[in-house]
């Protein structure tokens, strides 16, 4: 295979992590690659609901630093707006959009309680269905489109390479170390290598004998012809996520998602299930107010979950220059922070400001082959041991 | 730690050999209220037939056809560009259901052959098992009409969607009265219901000739027909008896703008062009109407063929992206068949509706064989020719667009619904509402994207929005991929075919929610996975371990 200009740092995947570390890594100077099968920010990266709100993670307080300062560090808009409003339709729903308040207030953010008239002024298509809600002054949403090509033009700006259309095919490793990225345009030499390539992350780290447990699922999303805009884009509740876009169309998930199997994702035509039924009846219940809006696109999208749902960063011990990198299905919103935390550990050999230990791959040793069946985390109607067999190659 | 048990404590289902996940699809998939064995998609010459065919060889079938539409539906040019160009009788729903019957006679008889016919109903979406789809009960159509929707199995669907109009924008083009000449003749002929008193037509093929003869014999008056080229494109015959009633013929002309009060097309102004395509200074002409109508051509309705995943392939004589077919119309789908203007269309279809028939009755008679019904008598196979030999249409329509950018300029929306410019998408400008400016996204263009990699109309499509609006990119697909495969020195076959994304009509989420919600679907419903430890405090020791808190149970049963 052709041997192609390598990189100090060659990142596998161009989705909102991978970028966004390669970000890092470029501003500060560190020669970067990104590799990216498809187009950059083309899976979940760039097509989920832009939350931002993610206090409960190690990274969450630089998450809420980063955040407003992001149009300007990149240089491109994300569409990034402050503020959350949670929607309760229910006591049990109040209870969890409180929840997610309390662990704002414990990281110093404040919040208010709203009755139903306070909730109606801040957003007027509510319900009388709705008994009340929250009202975060932090978190936030952005545009995950229009985010993930700014990390990519800045990584360029700053002077990194994004290879597009490029599959990689095989990690080279000599003497501990991954030396080089074998790809579908050539191989490229690297001294660290950071794999972020979303559910296909743990196909790569068992080619270096690691064990990722990852399932990925397909999710859904619709989204409505616009709406005037209200004071927040960033409302939700009732079993969904989303928002309002600057745009003024209402873009909402939600509900079952499906697990699936790595080879089968290999068709990407990210299809979609009468399930945007369910989601439009589940949106006009939220914002009743808007159910007379018209439903002009849905999609899926799929994201893959570690057993317990939190992300794994961490460095490996052999071989030693590889970083492995999942967020297990929350990436987007955390993105500016996680891809920060990794450059630090390309750089520093560890994240600066914040303690991951949490994120280390040890904590899945005793994990059994078998998760996926036991947890039921599976495709029903294929089994994960068959799949992978048709579709190793 | 106990692996095992800590995943499934929430899940498991005791005495289930298998456990499933609660919050996943598993054993909830939306089921359709009906079955059928065969349904067909669109009532026009081709649908019909193929229908009849079907249900004269004994199975059972379901005909299903959007028309009438209803008004709002009209008003968002969805699904032919009607261009506002409606008289109020289109609300009268019970009115135009009786002219569409009455103005498809065929349609008596396909009741007659014991199809069961549905008017006034949309098809928005399909869905079938695939590689991650693998839960639905079987293939399955999502129709609405204007209260509720409903899913619909099928065991073999045939499409028969027909085609819609191209259209290029031009300074003024968003008035009322600029229009397709699908959309004219449909509500000429369907509806009866065209609100024009003088149309301008643009385009000299077969499609803007006959449109032009049917506008004088519903008496309205045709105040020209423009050709970029320098020749009538369509049947001579028909040029002469149009010229002769008095209609003139602006060869080798374009359209500078379209003038008028407040949202209204009064007049249009007409400019003849040279061999580069550019205005001839002077030549302006300003010809009084109340609608510009686009007889540029058609393009086939193929969303429901992607929807099902049907191999497309890009055939430019017959307009574009068209499903491979074998010689039974069916597709690389087994189970789904096609014919008609879906499945590439050319002037010659026009003129002889039998075309579309006989690829009807060969796709029906194929479908109903397919599932086992007697064979019936051979029919020869239709013709799918290249129309007259005429070539590439997309040559046609870029040699309108040139004449139009010369004309007009880069400032004219090139998608009215997102209010993007010729000039935005090329420059791949994020939209205006962000107002935003830097010296970085200054520096971006659709040149520095193709150091990238090649052309891709869904990315720009991000970026710019031009395509993202409820008329679902009807009026500005094919502009804005013949503009982009300019800008980008490239040709539109080459660039990949724009993604189709349910529902293919834009429906109402009072409309589309579904009023048979099965109690599973309530009761599991979380926004995201419902994994207890996701969404507690990382940092809170052994938390992605331990047994789950009060707290994060209340985030299990958010319900």
């Amino acid at each position: 295979m052709e041997q192609r200009k390598g990189a100090a740092v060659v990142i596998i995947g161009g989705g909102v992590t991978g970028l966004s570390a390669g970000w890092w890594l470029a501003r500060s100077g560190v020669d970067v690659l990104v590799l990216e099968k498809n187009i950059v920010g083309w899976e979940a990266s760039g097509r989920n609901g832009g939350g931002a709100t993610h206090v409960y993670s190690p990274f969450g307080l630089e998450e809420q630093r980063l955040w407003p300062q992001m149009d300007e560090l990149l240089g491109y808009p994300t569409e990034h707006q402050p503020y959350r409003i949670g929607v309760a339709l229910s006591e049990a729903q109040l209870a969890l959009a409180r929840r997610w308040a309390e662990i704002g207030e414990t990281r110093g953010f404040k919040w208010e309680l709203l009755d139903r008239r306070q909730l109606k002024e801040l957003v007027p298509i509510v319900g009388d269905n709705a008994i009340g809600g929250t009202y975060l002054h932090f978190g936030g949403h952005a545009n995950p489109q229009r985010t993930v090509q700014a990390y990519a033009w800045a990584l360029q700006d700053h002077g990194g390479r994004i290879l597009q259309h490029t599959t990689v095919t095989g990690l080279t490793t000599r003497g501990g170390r991954v030396t080089a990225v074998e790809t579908t345009q050539g191989t490229f030499g690297a001294d660290t290598v950071i794999i972020a390539a979303g559910p296909q992350t743990g196909l790569f780290a068992d080619m270096l004998g690691v064990f990722l447990p990852l399932a990925p699922a397909r999710v859904e999303m619709i989204a409505t012809e616009p709406l005037p805009l209200m004071r927040h884009g960033g409302v939700a509740g009732n079993g969904l996520y989303g928002r309002q876009t600057l745009r003024g169309n209402l873009v909402y998930g939600g509900g079952p998602h499906e697990w699936i199997n790595v080879p089968d994702m290999a068709a990407p035509d990210h299809p979609n299930t009468p399930l945007v039924r369910n989601l439009a009846r589940r949106l006009a219940e939220l914002l009743p107010g808007a159910a007379h809006l018209r439903v002009i696109r849905a999609w899926g999208g799929v994201a893959e979950n570690t057993p317990d749902g939190l992300p794994v960063i961490d460095r490996l011990s052999s071989p030693d220059n590889v970083i492995l990198a999942t967020m297990s299905s929350v990436g987007f919103g955390l993105s500016p922070a996680a891809g920060k935390g990794i450059s630090e550990l390309v750089m520093h050999g560890r994240c600066l400001f914040a303690d991951l230990s949490a994120l280390a791959l040890s904590r899945f040793a005793d994990t059994p082959p078998d998760w996926r069946e036991r947890a039921g985390w599976i495709s029903t109607s294929a089994s994960v041991a068959e799949t992978a067999a048709r579709g190793s190659r | 730690m106990d692996f095992d048990e800590r995943l499934c404590r929430r899940d498991c289902r005791p005495g289930l050999a298998v456990t499933i996940d609660k919050r996943s699809i598993a054993e909830k998939a939306p089921r359709p209220e009906r079955h059928v064995a065969v349904v067909v998609v669109g009532a026009g010459a081709a649908g019909v037939a193929a229908a009849i065919e079907a249900a004269r060889a004994g199975v059972e079938v379901l005909l299903i056809d959007e028309n009438p539409v209803d008004n709002d539906m009209m008003a968002m040019d969805v699904p032919l560009y009607f261009g506002q160009r409606m008289q109020p009788s289109v609300r009268n729903r019970a009115l135009m259901m009786e002219r569409v019957v009455e103005t498809n006679p065929a349609l008596a008889e396909a009741h007659e052959a014991g199809v069961d016919v549905q008017l006034g109903t949309y098809v928005w979406g399909a869905f079938v098992n695939g590689p991650t789809v693998r839960e639905l009960p079987g293939p399955m159509l999502g129709l609405a009409d204007d209260r509720r929707s409903w899913l619909v199995g099928y065991d073999r669907l045939i499409v028969a969607a027909g085609a819609r109009d191209v259209a290029m924008g031009f300074p003024g083009w968003e008035r009322a009265g600029a229009m397709g000449a699908n959309g004219a003749v449909s509500l000429l002929t369907r509806y009866r219901a065209l609100g024009s008193q003088r149309m301008v037509i643009v385009g000299s093929g077969d499609l803007g000739l006959r449109t032009a003869a049917l506008a004088l014999e519903s008496g309205v008056a045709v105040a020209g027909i423009v050709e970029v080229a320098n020749t009538v494109r369509g049947d001579e015959a028909i040029a002469r008896s149009l010229a002769g009633r008095g209609v003139p013929l602006y060869i080798a002309h374009t359209i500078r703008e379209a003038r008028g009060r407040v949202g209204e097309i009064d007049s249009v102004v007409l400019v003849q062009v040279d061999e580069s395509l550019k205005p001839v200074a002077g030549s302006e002409r300003e010809i009084a109407c109340d609608t510009v109508c686009l007889a540029l051509g058609l393009a086939p309705n193929v969303e429901l063929l992607h929807l099902v995943g049907a191999r497309l392939a890009f055939d430019s004589a017959l307009g574009g992206w068209i499903p491979e077919l074998n010689d039974q119309m069916q597709t690389s789908v087994p189970t789904v068949f096609a014919a008609g203007d879906c499945t590439g269309v050319h002037d010659a279809m026009l003129a002889d509706p039998e075309i579309a028939r006989t690829q009807g009755r060969l796709a029906g008679i194929a479908a109903a064989q397919s599932l086992g019904a007697a064979t019936p008598p051979k029919i020869p196979l239709p013709h799918r020719g290249r129309g007259q030999g005429e070539g590439a249409v997309h040559a046609y329509w870029r040699t309108w667009l040139q004449s139009l950018l010369h004309a007009g300029g880069w400032e004219v929306n090139i998608c009215q619904c997102e209010e993007v410019t010729r000039r935005e998408l090329v420059d791949v400008k994020p939209p205006r509402y962000l107002k935003w400016e830097s010296p970085q996204m200054e520096a971006r263009s659709l040149d520095t994207m193709l150091r990238d990699g090649p052309v891709n109309q869904d990315q720009i499509k991000r970026l710019t929005r031009a395509g993202m609006g409820p008329c679902q990119s009807r009026r500005c697909r094919e502009q804005v991929g013949l503009l982009l495969a300019q800008a980008a020195a490239t040709s539109i076959d080459r660039i990949p075919l724009p993604s189709f994304r349910p529902p293919i009509r834009p429906l109402p989420m009072n409309v589309l929610w579904p009023t048979d919600e099965p109690a599973a679907m309530r009761e599991d419903w979380v926004s995201w996975f419902g994994i207890p430890t996701q969404f507690s405090p990382h940092w809170e020791a052994g938390m992605a371990i331990a047994e789950p808190t009060a707290q994060t149970r209340l985030i299990l049963s958010d319900e």
